[in-house]
């Protein structure tokens, strides 16, 4: 069994987390609908994918978001310290292209103290700054169950104060909540049939 | 006080010609003689004359496009300026003034010296002007216009008795109805009975001939001075330290915001000149995402643009002007909590400042809800600062959190492909969730829905990424479109 039941979410305020893998941003609008408040999203201008808000509004209400286009990483980090520093966002979310050095990395962490304010970066995978408070591979799973379920595999793969595991949680968008889906070995129900 | 060649005047101010001249102005797809100046009409062009038959008559005619803003703002500078001769100074008409100069006259000896003092500095001034002078303020202009000489001191009921009725201020087919009855000037029109006059032609003729003789009052309504959001400081020294610029702001901000304060209005757009010593000056320019006038929360704003300024030998006058205002209402300190932010609103509108300084103001944005069916149009961005949180989000059916542009994939068929290839990685389809059919909106252009209506599908693949395929029948091909969370 994993080490604790739950993942240490939401995730600890006035610090900087990281996530990266495939289904970071389901990390992220998770982490969103867990708050209240507003939210800065910060992402460059070049980047290709785009937001969609009635795509978002099956986890948090749109209205709260503010969005800051950049025009480079530079930016992005200046942004983002101002934010967090200021404290007026409870929220602040980056999008980030290239790796971060530790003193860009410590920069954020001591801007998010001052401010007691929740940042999350979202790295390439690999990419990661050894500040982060915690860091998360997370991935999408095939879903077994019904239509509205959108299972999630969230490795804890750095955790500066606890240990690593690994969770299967699940977003429920009828009651905007997240649900940890046990361990196969020690789901409930009938046991597998042996052979 | 008539111009009756203000936008003439105006251009031949800046850029003198010897030689005819005449403004033109597009009037119903063509271009017209708008305004001209003495020698174009000696030459036998009038007003409203196509241009092109105008250039025939008159070859080495000079001309250039009319600007009426511009001359209306022209106009309103000269009204400033006649405020020398008296404070109730009212525009009349496009091309006029109405001056009421009762119990000022005397300052200039008496009226005849003042008319002449004002056509001397206005003829200096290189304007025509034509001066009417009446006991009313419809004599004043039926002297003006009608008067004859360059400017006219009458008054009396005689002098006003000779001229044509067109100096009642009528219409121009009830001038020429009266003129076809035989009534040519105004003592004709006086001695007539009223009562036939007013069933034939209405009201309108009595009124203003009442206005002229002074049976009926008449105001001269004077323009309000708009308010001027500028402030100045001149240095005896120059500066060059950025604590120091930062100083001399604070000081005009201060004035600048007790003056936005009697006025019960916000600063949007503040413009910051500072003047070197070799004449060179520099702007910093601060938008701001709300009307503030709080000199404390508008002065930090100020540091980034003025650190990068070039001081070079240094600054000796400042100069701030918010460009921008809007009316802000005086609030009543702490007792109503702003709506939405929960008392937040402010410091958030602080940091959008902030963080606009930098990143640039409309580059804050967020996402206000569309009425369309069609993904990209579903949502609007729309910059923080200029725009309310307000509508509901509605999502009838499950929509991916991101967008892209349709990346094609290989695939045949009505049904989701089996197996395919996405960004270089392998999907096997697990479960497939549709069609949902999308029209395109034929009354908008979109080039990316030319290829007809979408099939759209929800595919969970064996790998575990959900995405959002859709198949176009019309033209068969398959894209993939979205990634849900």
């Amino acid at each position: 069994m994993s080490p604790a039941f739950r993942p240490p979410v939401p995730l600890r305020r006035g610090r900087v987390h990281e996530a990266c893998g495939p289904g970071a941003m389901g990390f992220a609008a998770a982490t969103c609908a867990q708050g209240s408040g507003q939210i800065l999203w910060i992402r460059e201008a070049w980047r290709a994918k785009a937001l969609n808000p009635v795509g978002l509004s099956l986890f948090f209400d749109p209205h709260r978001l503010l969005w800051a286009s950049v025009a480079d990483q530079t930016d992005a980090l200046a942004v983002a310290e101002e934010a967090l520093k200021d404290g007026a966002v409870p929220l602040v979310i980056v999008e980030l292209s290239g790796a971060l050095d530790l003193r860009e990395g410590r920069r954020l962490q001591l801007a998010a103290k001052a401010g007691q304010t929740t940042g999350l970066c979202l790295i390439p995978e690999g990419m990661g700054s050894n500040a982060a408070e915690t860091r998360w591979y997370c991935t999408p799973l095939a879903a077994a169950g019904g239509t509205d379920s959108t299972p999630m595999r969230w490795a804890l793969i750095k955790n500066k104060s606890g240990t690593l595991g690994t969770w299967d949680v699940r977003w429920d968008h009828a009651a905007r909540r997240l649900d940890v889906v046990p361990p196969v070995g020690e789901r409930p129900g009938p046991a597998p049939a042996p052979g | 006080m008539w111009f009756p060649r203000l936008a003439s005047d105006r251009v031949l101010r800046l850029r003198p010609v010897d030689a005819p001249f005449a403004l033109t102005l597009r009037q119903n797809n063509t271009e017209r003689l708008y305004c001209l100046n003495d020698r174009a009409e000696a030459a036998g062009l009038h007003r409203g004359m196509p241009f092109a038959d105008a250039r025939a008559f008159c070859p080495d005619l000079h001309s250039a496009p009319a600007a009426p803003p511009r001359d209306a703002r022209f106009l309103a500078m000269l009204r400033r300026w006649a405020t020398r001769y008296c404070p109730w100074v009212g525009f009349e008409g496009e091309d006029g003034l109405v001056l009421d100069i009762t119990g000022s006259a005397h300052l200039f000896g008496d009226e005849a010296a003042m008319l002449t003092d004002m056509h001397a500095r206005l003829s200096r001034a290189g304007l025509t002007v034509r001066l009417g002078l009446g006991a009313t303020r419809g004599a004043a202009w039926a002297f003006a216009r009608f008067g004859g000489a360059a400017f006219r001191a009458g008054g009396d009921r005689d002098a006003l008795g000779r001229l044509p009725v067109a100096a009642l201020r009528l219409e121009a087919d009830t001038v020429t109805a009266l003129e076809r009855l035989g009534l040519r000037t105004i003592a004709d029109l006086a001695a007539t009975p009223r009562a036939p006059l007013a069933r034939r032609f209405g009201p309108a003729v009595l009124m203003r001939l009442d206005q002229a003789l002074g049976a009926r009052a008449e105001q001269i309504a004077p323009e309000a001075e708009a308010p001027h959001y500028g402030v100045r400081l001149t240095l005896p020294e120059p500066i060059g330290l950025v604590d120091d610029v930062m100083a001399g702001t604070a000081r005009l901000i201060d004035r600048l915001c007790a003056r936005l304060k009697d006025n019960a209005a916000g600063a949007r757009v503040l413009c910051l000149t500072l003047r070197r010593v070799d004449q060179a000056s520099q702007q910093v320019e601060l938008r701001l995402a709300s009307a503030l006038r709080d000199p404390a929360r508008i002065l930090p704003l100020f540091e980034r643009g003025v650190g990068a300024v070039e001081a070079g030998f240094g600054i000796d006058q400042m100069r701030l002007e918010a460009t921008v205002v809007e009316p802000l209402a005086v609030e009543q300190l702490g007792s109503i909590p702003r709506r939405g932010g929960g008392g937040g609103g402010d410091r958030i509108e602080d940091l959008i400042n902030r963080i606009g300084t930098r990143i640039g103001l409309e580059n804050i944005r967020r996402f206000l809800p569309a009425d369309s069916h069609i993904p990209e149009r579903s949502f609007l961005v729309a910059p923080a600062a200029w725009s309310r949180s307000e509508g509901a989000w509605v999502a009838l059916r499950p929509r991916p959190p991101i967008l892209f542009r349709p990346e094609p994939i290989a695939g045949t068929g009505p049904r989701p492909p089996g197996q395919f290839r996405w960004r270089r990685m392998g999907f096997d389809t697990a479960r497939a969730t549709g069609p949902e059919r999308i029209a395109p909106e034929w009354w908008l252009e979109d080039d990316g829905w030319r290829t007809g209506v979408r099939d759209y599908w929800h595919v969970e693949t064996r790998q575990g990424r959900r995405l959002w395929l859709f198949h176009t029948p019309q033209n068969p091909g398959w894209f993939v479109q979205g990634e849900f969370a």
